[in-house]
């Protein structure tokens, strides 16, 4: 099975070998309210670590999504555009984009499910 | 009957063939200019032209399908429609960051002066003497109030300034050739056009991360700094978009120049400062004012705005033309070109009707009356928060400066959140405050009476928002999603607007 993890930033990252597929986590979603677009990168962009790389936007405010990791971006998650709401669905419908990781240790950073709930009930 | 006319029927209560429509009392159902029926006998005849001939080699379009009306049902609609508006003459206006405050009736006076309202920006000087004398006070008595002596009257209102102003600060980088300085700072809880006036610059944004303080700190500051060898400046609003004083501006505003980045401060929220302080006295470079606000020149939909800039003497050279000189003869004269100038921003010499409601209230309240505004929004701002703080969570403890932040952390817990709230409000007559923002603080209320409110309405303001606390508290929240009640439209679908925005008037959807 993969690897879920969370950023600070409230970013999902389910991690399949050096292919890792970002999210947002329930928690920025609901902070966000409704989403009413998304931006997408271009595939074969390559992402600084902490780079933003996408844009949700909600009837709220337009938030920036970060990559944890250095890379590629290797596929964009096109349904989106059809249908916003799978990315409240899960990580596995929901993620935004796949990025081919080139610096698998920083990976090591990232919390997984407790800790991020830990970090949540610290804010 | 085409089909635009059977649109007539939109409001669903028809008697025979006329529509009576769910009016309530004098609060008119207002159709568009396009769904009223089409006379043929309209206020104006245009003759057709006998020798009209199309040389364009297009075709002719026969039918614009403009709409089609007599003069009294025209005046009827423009003036329906003028009283759906809501501004700060029809009540309370709390609009974070925006300075809604009272517009002097005495500015209206001046400005209708023949001398001033009459005159046109290609008469010879000679003949304008008055109104270029009234530019060349407003540049000094702005620079005075920020101790910032050179001022361009030019930009046309806020985010224009501040583009002149960063323009000016990358004029002076390039002439120094610093090539390298590619970087501007903005705090995380900036007004959105300072990173995008950055961007807009050609320079990459870099963050100062300011959550859980609410205020920029040394330390966070030297973090977005590194080096400081690519930074080319800073934007900063300061009272920042969470009402705070920024305390450790001056350290902070020294390491900047320390690293040859020069300061620019966001002045929408000059007005907590006006007559107290001098920006240029805390380190700032250059600055935006919006007369629109903090000099009380009408706001939003009810005038152009106006955003001079402020700069240091250093960087004079580079603001935009024209500029309002004094001659030796002590006549006035406009300085058309300067070495080095950004050049001409905007048509002629600026929003010069603002720039005459702006010295009316610059000069009828003197030093001691601009003074005493500032301090008066102040102390309205934490009236309120003291009033409230029991009520709702505040997250950065006060004194707050001219506007107060609070959140809806606590009415959260009963499914009543901010949007709730400033429904809420708008069923009780009184425009909502900013909500969600700055971005930086989860469920952000962000209430800004001005020091123009009186008592007893921001009292009210208050005993309403407390009521909707203790109404949340003890779990009456159901009507709170169903605010507004009484608005001629209720609670719109703001993610359908968003998700299928409609951009164009089309009879045929008008029913879906």
């Amino acid at each position: 099975m993969a690897d879920v993890k969370y950023t600070k930033d409230h970013e999902v990252v389910k991690i399949d070998g050096d292919i890792v597929s970002i999210g947002i986590s329930e928690y920025a979603q609901d902070a966000l309210g409704d989403l009413v677009f998304v931006e997408l990168p271009d595939v074969g962009r390559t992402l600084d670590k902490k780079e933003d790389f996408a844009v949700v936007e909600s009837v709220k405010t337009a938030a920036e999504v970060y990559t944890p990791v250095a890379g590629e971006v290797v596929e964009v998650n096109e349904a989106l555009n059809d249908n916003l709401d799978l990315i409240k669905e899960s990580i596995e419908s929901g993620w935004i984009a796949k990025i081919k990781v080139n610096d698998a240790d920083a990976l090591a950073e990232l919390m997984d499910e407790a800790a991020y709930k830990d970090y949540l009930s610290s804010l | 009957m085409d089909s635009t006319v059977e649109k007539v029927d939109f409001t669903h209560m028809n008697e025979g063939e006329h529509a009576i429509g769910p009016q309530r009392g004098l609060n008119y159902e207002t159709k568009l200019l396009w769904e009223y029926e089409r006379t043929d006998d309209p206020a104006v005849d245009f003759e057709e032209p006998s020798s009209f001939r199309n040389r364009t080699g297009l075709d002719e379009r026969k039918e614009l399908g403009l709409p089609q009306v007599k003069e009294p049902t025209v005046v009827r609609h423009f003036v329906r429609l003028s009283t759906k508006n809501y501004g700060i003459d029809n009540g309370f206006f709390p609009l974070g960051s925006c300075t809604m405050k009272h517009n002097p009736r005495l500015n209206e006076k001046m400005a209708r002066l023949a001398g001033f309202a009459h005159v046109h920006p290609e008469q010879p000087v000679e003949t304008v003497q008055g109104a270029l004398e009234l530019m060349y006070d407003l540049q000094h008595t702005l620079g005075e109030l920020t101790g910032l002596p050179a001022v361009s009257l030019a930009p046309a209102a806020g985010a224009h300034g501040e583009l002149a102003g960063m323009m000016v600060i990358k004029r002076a980088h390039e002439l120094a050739g610093n090539t390298h300085k590619t970087v501007v700072l903005c705090p995380d809880s900036a007004h959105g056009t300072n990173p995008a006036t950055a961007v807009t610059c050609g320079y990459t944004v870099r963050t100062i991360d300011t959550k859980g303080t609410g205020r920029l700190t040394v330390e966070a500051f030297k973090e977005a700094l590194g080096d400081g060898k690519d930074v080319a400046g800073m934007m900063v609003t300061n009272p920042n978009t969470c009402g705070l004083f920024e305390t450790e501006i001056l350290e902070i505003a020294n390491m900047l120049h320390e690293a040859g980045g020069y300061f620019y401060c966001d002045g929408a929220n000059f007005n907590a400062l006006v007559g107290n302080i001098r920006p240029g006295d805390f380190g700032v470079d250059v600055m935006h004012l919006n007369l629109h606000k903090t000099f009380s020149t009408p706001h939003g939909g009810g005038g152009p705005g106006s955003g001079p800039i402020c700069v240091t003497s250093d960087l004079a050279q580079f603001l935009p033309v024209p500029h309002v000189k004094k001659t030796q003869h002590g006549t006035y004269d406009l300085e058309r070109e300067r070495d080095h100038s950004l050049g001409r921003m905007k048509g002629f010499h600026g929003q010069f009707g603002m720039h005459v409601r702006a010295l009316t209230y610059i000069l009828s309240h003197g030093a001691d009356g601009l003074k005493q505004a500032s301090q008066d929004a102040v102390l309205s701002a934490n009236y309120i928060m003291a009033k409230l703080k029991n009520h709702y969570h505040v997250p950065f403890e006060g004194p707050c400066m001219h506007e107060c932040l609070l959140t809806d952390k606590k009415q959260k817990e009963q499914g009543v959140s901010t949007l709730d709230i400033a429904k809420g409000l708008v069923e009780y007559g009184i425009h909502p405050m900013t909500v969600y923002f700055p971005l930086t603080v989860q469920g952000a209320m962000l209430i800004e009476p001005t020091e123009t409110e009186p008592k007893q309405e921001v009292d009210r303001f208050i005993a309403i928002m407390t009521r909707f606390a203790k109404q949340t508290e003890i779990g009456d929240t159901e009507i709170f999603h169903d605010y507004p009640l009484s608005t001629p439209r209720r609670r719109l679908d703001e993610v359908k607007a968003a998700r299928q925005p409609k951009l164009k008037y089309s009879a045929a959807e008008q029913d879906e």
